[in-house]
């Protein structure tokens, strides 16, 4: 067999060493996926197979956060999804505005597009001082990154587009201020965003939410953890709180299909039943 | 586009395989084109769900029944997973696209083995030729729109520069072929 044929024990094994060194639990991610990005890792180090990717993982620290990065997909944008967004305004806020105090969780945050999204719409709907936003991830560098709130002027200009787009009235430039090339968000921005590590596959119910974003993160897990997520979601959500899914994703496949209604179908923005 | 909606007004209701697509599309494209695409075919064209089952034709149905078509959504990775399901991603781009070309093709390569028949058509870069090689190694067939017949011959171009293609082909050629191919005795999946 070539070496670049990955045979699926041997993923499962390195996938189970991962597990028990450093607790960061892959084992139930989609296998195309996993497959997809240790056949790149493979490519860029100069490994022949996954046994010798799982022996140097065992014992350099280095290339295991390095095989970390590569398997928690940071790919994000400020606004991604025009229609999500409008949707957002149009069929959420309404609610949240009923709140005397809003607690939102984006559950894999990443390096924070969507919180920081989510902030600015907050703030022009006049809702952001009595909101805070839980922004989590299970990977620490982009969280860090997301805490800085630094971003380069030439995705910027995109996500401008995006913002005006998705129905945003302001001056998307008043958010941030530009420095050698980079945005950094506005601090008024972050002060009720509470980044924290957080592991979806491992880690348990932190707080009772309104509001749920989790978009494109799901489609990452298998059926049955999936279903293991939307326990966590469902159990973290109050009577009536909202939970949003990426464009692609949804309940079909989960147990709690029939414990949500459909606030917008297409969207996927799903409220909780009482 | 105009290539696909060549093959898939040609190809007739019994055909039976299904088919797996990825289009070089826009990120904001809504799925009308899908839709004019199913409207003008005898076969069941629709975007690939999140976890959807490759419906695969069974030995009776085989050259009866109509199989599916699959199309990859604008802005995910498409891949296939060894039970035959779907998996969408939204990974760095590959190529300049999401969705790719060789992602498709190399999660397919390894999920459906030597079943599999591997096409590349018209294209303006080459997103593809990385694939069709792993479709190759893996013993499956790989069928190439001649460059010369092609809108925009890069993609095929950058493909056979890349293998030994078992068929260079204009579209008429090549849906002759797929017919052909079409047959209870073959069993095999193609992707294009």
């Amino acid at each position: 067999m070539k070496s670049e044929h990955i045979s699926e024990l041997e993923i499962s094994l390195l996938l189970e060493a991962i597990y028990q060194k450093y607790g960061y639990d892959f084992r139930q991610y989609s296998k195309a996926h996993i497959h997809r990005r240790i056949r790149n890792r493979m490519a860029l180090s100069g490994l022949e197979d996954v046994s010798q990717i799982q022996s140097k993982v065992l014992k350099d620290e280095t290339f295991a956060y390095e095989l970390l990065q590569d398997l928690s997909i940071t790919v994000t944008e400020m606004f991604r999804d025009k229609d999500f967004y409008k949707s957002l305004r149009e069929n959420v806020i309404p609610i949240l505005k009923t709140y005397p105090f809003i607690k939102i969780w984006h559950a894999g945050c990443a390096t924070g597009e969507e919180a920081y999204s989510m902030a600015i719409i907050m703030q022009e709907e006049g809702l952001y001082d009595r909101a805070t936003i839980y922004a989590t991830d299970f990977n620490q560098h982009a969280l860090n990154r997301a805490k800085e709130g630094v971003f380069s002027n030439t995705m910027m200009k995109e996500y401008t587009a995006n913002y005006q787009l998705s129905g945003g009235k302001e001056s998307f430039s008043d958010y941030y201020t530009s420095s050698y090339g980079n945005a950094i968000m506005n601090q008024s921005l972050k002060k009720n965003i509470v980044w924290a590590n957080h592991n979806l596959v491992t880690d348990s119910v932190f707080a009772e939410v309104h509001l749920i974003l989790c978009r494109n993160v799901l489609i990452y897990f298998d059926v049955d953890l999936q279903n293991k997520v939307q326990k966590l979601f469902y159990e973290s959500l109050i009577n009536g709180g909202i939970l949003c899914l990426g464009s692609k994703e949804g309940l079909r496949f989960t147990d709690f299909c029939e414990k949500y209604t459909e606030l917008d179908k297409k969207q996927k923005v799903f409220k909780k039943k009482y | 586009m105009n290539a696909l909606k060549f093959i898939f007004s040609s190809l007739p209701a019994d055909f039976s395989l299904p088919i797996i697509i990825v289009q070089h599309i826009s990120a904001h494209s809504d799925n009308e084109w899908i839709n004019l695409l199913n409207d003008k075919s005898n076969l069941t064209i629709k975007e690939a769900d999140e976890k959807e089952k490759i419906a695969c034709p069974t030995e009776q149905s085989f050259g009866r029944e109509t199989g599916n078509v699959y199309i990859a959504p604008a802005n995910y990775h498409l891949l296939i997973e060894s039970d035959k399901t779907f998996s969408l991603t939204i990974d760095e781009y590959v190529n300049f696209a999401r969705p790719s070309i060789d992602v498709l093709f190399e999660s397919a390569a390894e999920s459906y083995k030597h079943k599999l028949i591997g096409i590349v058509l018209t294209g303006s870069n080459n997103d593809g030729a990385k694939g069709i090689k792993r479709i190759k190694e893996y013993g499956g067939l790989a069928i190439i729109q001649d460059p010369e017949t092609a809108e925009s011959p890069t993609m095929p171009a950058s493909a056979i520069a890349a293998i030994e293609p078992d068929y260079i082909l204009s579209l008429e050629k090549i849906i002759e072929l797929l017919i052909k191919l079409n047959n209870p005795t073959i069993t095999q999946t193609k992707i294009s």
